[in-house]
């Protein structure tokens, strides 16, 4: 209590929260939290429904009543013991779980309204370009009723952009929509994420979106923060919320060294060692994200077994945990140079190879799968 | 079926009158509509209560405390006269405003549960797009309550065309001043003039006809155009 009451020292740059709601005193549910959030990138908010995620983008937003604490962005207070900042004086832009296009504007009549009120000072993006980014200058003449949910999301994340706002909050926006629809949006939230030019807070509940999404995340339990950092950082750690997660996963960074046309492949450099991925549009020298789910990684201790599995990366043993929900399985922490890989084999696995830290091994991959 | 003078005077007055009251009505009941719809104080219900009950009072229990108040030895009636104004009881004026009580409730209610239907979402996204609260309630609450402003024009104007014991009381019975269409119909009935009567019933019977009618085609059309939005 005393902790989160007394004045938060102030950060030059980025985004500092530091507040507690209570909500009733009959209520189980509290916000109590002190974070610094990067200036630049997206943050993702993660966590299970109900761990405050929501809450805590209301109330940077200004939504949100009943809070003691500090907020401010940059060197701008925007809630403090003396003073709050009302919603409508936040250089927020605020995309909400379902679109709240106001039904009574057309499409562009509602972009109109953010581009009357935005920012006047430096645009960081104009209107054309929002309007390319999102391709929705097809249906800027419709009303919200005869657009379809992902359209709809569409126009409200352009109009949350045309505010020109400093920090954006985006609240579960692929939650109201179904799988077809999210795979439709996701790109243009991708686009978004990289081009918009300021800090984005994006709350899910998705490791899917996190992943391909977020530089660096924070989770949320029970209205308190449980994990904090570099999404990489983050994935690649045993013991977290995430290596719990059936979707355990960490991400990899590499280089294209060369593309193996005849198979239709890539070779991608990690750590000096090389994972093929199918080729897509990538030119030898860029840099690729992709995705292992531990699920698809499995370990063996025979150096140069013939076998359909392409990827075989030299790994050593860094650290096993056991997965608390299931007796059978254990979680292991591999390290190809200093990438760290999750693999999720079985408990009896684990002692056929009598796997030890520090020793060495062979991963096997069976699929990767690219971001970005 | 002829109109006389005296029945023209009658019709003019009651439309005169229903429309002072609406424009009023409206614009007065807005802010209180709008607290009842949004407030979650202790006083909504008992506030809820007295603006819902000219529903269920006699408008004669209505009409005699009025009398008594703003009469010469009544609270405001004292007020007014200290004021050096003229005494409301028997006057245009104070019909004004003994109807404005009584058809409180039907504008009141339709505005109330037009802004309930509203909600908070749209004054959020408002907020986040720098909208002021004055803002977002002239560019986004106002279009999105147009039927229920409808609603309660046509409710109120209606309601208060077919009083009839609020006016006996306080206005009683003075031509060109407080002689409206149902008085009217009541003096003709009383003095056997029944062609008069039927004239002027036939009028009114047409009138709350078509009232009603306008009223629920834009009912119908107010829950098609809602539909599938937000």
């Amino acid at each position: 209590m005393s902790k989160i009451q007394k004045p938060a020292t102030k950060s030059r740059n980025g985004l500092r929260v530091c507040l507690q709601q209570q909500y009733a005193s009959t209520s189980d549910f509290s916000l109590h939290l002190d974070l610094d959030i990067p200036s630049t990138g997206v943050t993702a908010i993660f966590g299970p429904s109900g761990s405050g995620k929501t809450t805590l983008l209301r109330c940077i937003a200004g939504l949100e009543d009943r809070l003691t604490g500090n907020i401010s962005l940059h060197d701008d207070e925007w809630l403090s013991p003396s003073s709050c900042l009302p919603p409508h004086k936040r250089p927020v832009g605020y995309v909400f779980q379902e679109a709240n296009l106001f039904p009574h504007l057309t499409a562009k009549s509602n972009l109109e309204f953010a581009c009357k009120r935005a920012t006047k000072v430096t645009p960081s993006i104009s209107y054309e370009e929002v309007i390319q980014l999102l391709n929705i200058a097809p249906i800027l003449s419709h009303y919200p009723s005869e657009l379809s949910g992902g359209e709809r999301q569409r126009v409200a994340i352009a109009r949350a952009l045309l505010i020109q706002p400093k920090l954006l909050l985006m609240d579960e926006p692929l939650t109201a929509l179904d799988e077809t629809l999210k795979q439709e949006i996701l790109p243009y939230l991708e686009k978004v994420c990289r081009q918009a030019n300021m800090p984005i807070l994006y709350v899910s509940h998705s490791l899917d979106e996190v992943i391909r999404l977020a530089d660096s995340m924070i989770v949320l339990d029970k209205g308190r923060v449980i994990e904090q950092g570099n999404t990489q950082d983050l994935l690649g750690q045993l013991g977290t919320a995430f290596s719990h997660h059936q979707g355990a996963s960490v991400v990899i960074s590499g280089k294209v060294s060369e593309r193996l046309e005849e198979w239709g492949l890539s070779r991608l450099e990690v750590n000096g060692q090389d994972i093929k991925i199918q080729s897509g549009e990538e030119k030898v020298g860029d840099t690729l994200r992709i995705r292992v789910q531990a699920k698809d990684v499995s370990l063996t201790l025979a150096e140069d077994e013939k076998s359909s599995i392409l990827n075989r990366l030299k790994v050593s043993v860094d650290d096993i945990a056991r997965d608390p929900k299931d007796q059978s399985m254990v979680l292991v922490r591999l390290l190809a140079g200093d990438t760290p890989i999750l693999a999720r084999i079985t408990r009896l696995s684990a002692h056929t190879l009598d796997l030890k830290k520090g020793q060495h091994t062979i991963a096997q991959i069976k699929s990767v799968a690219l971001l970005r | 079926m002829q109109l006389s003078p005296e029945d023209i005077g009658a019709i003019w007055l009651t439309l005169k009158l229903a429309s002072v009251v609406t424009v009023l009505l409206i614009i007065m009941g807005t802010p209180l509509a709008w607290w009842l719809a949004r407030t979650h104080s202790w006083l909504k219900g008992p506030i809820n209560a007295i603006v819902t009950m000219p529903l269920i009072l006699p408008p004669t229990v209505l009409g005699f405390y009025l009398l008594i108040l703003l009469g010469p030895n009544g609270m405001v009636g004292q007020t007014l006269e200290q004021l050096g104004l003229s005494a409301l009881p028997f006057s245009f004026n104070g019909l004004v405003i003994a109807s404005m009580l009584y058809s409180l409730p039907f504008v009141i209610q339709p505005l109330q549960n037009t802004f309930a239907a509203i909600g908070n979402k749209p004054l959020e996204a408002a907020a986040t797009l720098r909208a002021s609260p004055l803002e977002s309630f002239f560019t986004v609450v106002l279009p999105l309550a147009k039927h229920g402003y409808l609603s309660a024009a046509v409710l109120g104007f209606a309601h208060t065309v077919g009083e009839f014991g609020v006016v006996l009381m306080i206005g009683g019975n003075i031509a060109n001043e407080t002689q409206v269409i149902s008085v009217q119909i009541y003096d003709h009935v009383e003095a056997l003039e029944y062609d008069q009567a039927h004239t002027l019933s036939l009028i009114m019977i047409v009138f709350s006809f078509l009232v009603l009618t306008l009223l629920y085609k834009t009912k119908k059309r107010q829950k098609t155009s809602s539909e599938g939005v937000l």
